[in-house]
């Protein structure tokens, strides 16, 4: 059994509240076409469960299979010190076909970003540390591709699918209210 | 054949050389008209990495992963070297196509054959199974570890046992 060894704080990107039942934690890349399709698959899943849900979103860029992961990261991060984590890791997502220097420009403009503070973060790798300490908090935990979950901070090895992811977070919630009950 | 066992997954390899064992010294090729020896890199730790084929799915392949956190295996010192029975034109092609950054060593003819020394040779499929071991820089086996064939190991065992090496 993987765990996760870097524990769930306030310095993660989260939607869903801290007691939420279950927590279940991506490691993901913005180029990873396995993460896009992914991404819709964790909406409905929120969307399901609502507040018995935690989603958290670590940053995996593989950077020598995806030129544009990083820098994407880095937007996100960026967004994210501005308190618009979310809204630009969904549009990053939803918009993965044509992920650029001009895209990211596109989006904090949408967003309300200052574009100058964005190009400069970039150049500057101002959000570079914070992105590889996701990373190698990730390859300490047995990351081992994207994306990779972990259900309650242990690592989930099955098909990430719908179907079945709703089944093992609905047992997770099940198991999770049981235990409270105690 | 193995009959019945603690680790299935082991089937028919027999059982991985475990640690504290020398690890055995093998010459293979790289690359075509290439080749190299694990006696090379006595004086590091070494990570071998043996895997089922080249050519895998993209994101979530164990090799791909690799390429990504070869600086972590090398804040170690340690080197990496995957191996599988692929030819070397067919390691040639992945290396490049993938932009590896480390050697990926061909165990093709007789095929299997370090694989087998290892206790890694996968008989029914024909292949090596997804096994992974660190030898220390005196060429003894640190740790080893045998990943069901379809799950991705990932590093963090891999790390770890590096960690634990004495520097």
């Amino acid at each position: 059994m993987t765990k996760l060894k870097i524990p769930v704080s306030a310095d993660d990107h989260a939607e869903g509240p801290e007691n939420a039942e279950v927590t279940l934690v991506e490691y993901g890349d913005y180029e990873c076409p396995h993460c896009g399709r992914a991404y819709p698959i964790v909406k409905r899943l929120q969307k399901h469960f609502g507040p018995r849900l935690r989603f958290v979103f670590r940053n995996f860029p593989l950077t020598q299979a995806h030129p544009e992961a990083e820098a994407a990261a880095e937007t996100a991060e960026f967004a994210g010190a501005h308190g618009k984590f979310w809204e630009m890791h969904d549009l990053l997502f939803e918009n993965q076909e044509r992920l650029d220097g001009g895209l990211y420009q596109e989006l904090a403009r949408k967003l309300g970003l200052a574009t100058p503070a964005l190009s400069l973060a970039l150049e500057d790798g101002l959000f570079a540390d914070r992105v590889r300490a996701d990373f190698s908090g990730g390859v300490r935990s047995g990351v081992n591709g994207t994306p990779t979950f972990f259900l309650n901070g242990v690592r989930y090895d099955g098909s990430w699918e719908f179907p079945e992811l709703l089944l093992v977070v609905d047992q997770a919630v099940e198991a999770a209210s049981h235990s409270t009950q105690r | 054949m193995s009959v019945s066992t603690n680790q299935p997954q082991a089937a028919d390899s027999g059982t991985l050389l475990a640690p504290g064992t020398k690890a055995p010294e093998f010459t293979l090729p790289y690359a075509p008209g290439q080749t190299f020896s694990l006696s090379e890199l006595r004086g590091k730790p070494v990570i071998l990495a043996f895997y089922p084929a080249d050519w895998s799915p993209t994101c979530g392949d164990q090799i791909g992963l690799y390429n990504e956190i070869l600086p972590e295996f090398q804040k170690f010192g340690a080197e990496l070297l995957g191996i599988s029975v692929d030819g070397a034109w067919c390691h040639k092609a992945y290396s490049e196509t993938r932009k590896l950054r480390f050697k990926l060593l061909a165990d093709f003819e007789p095929k299997g054959a370090v694989a087998r020394q290892y206790g890694s040779y996968r008989g029914a499929d024909g292949i090596s199974e997804r096994a992974l071991f660190v030898i220390d820089k005196n060429g003894v086996i640190a740790w080893s570890y045998l990943s069901p064939i379809r799950v991705n190991p990932g590093a963090d065992g891999i790390l770890e046992a590096l960690e634990k090496l004495p520097r």
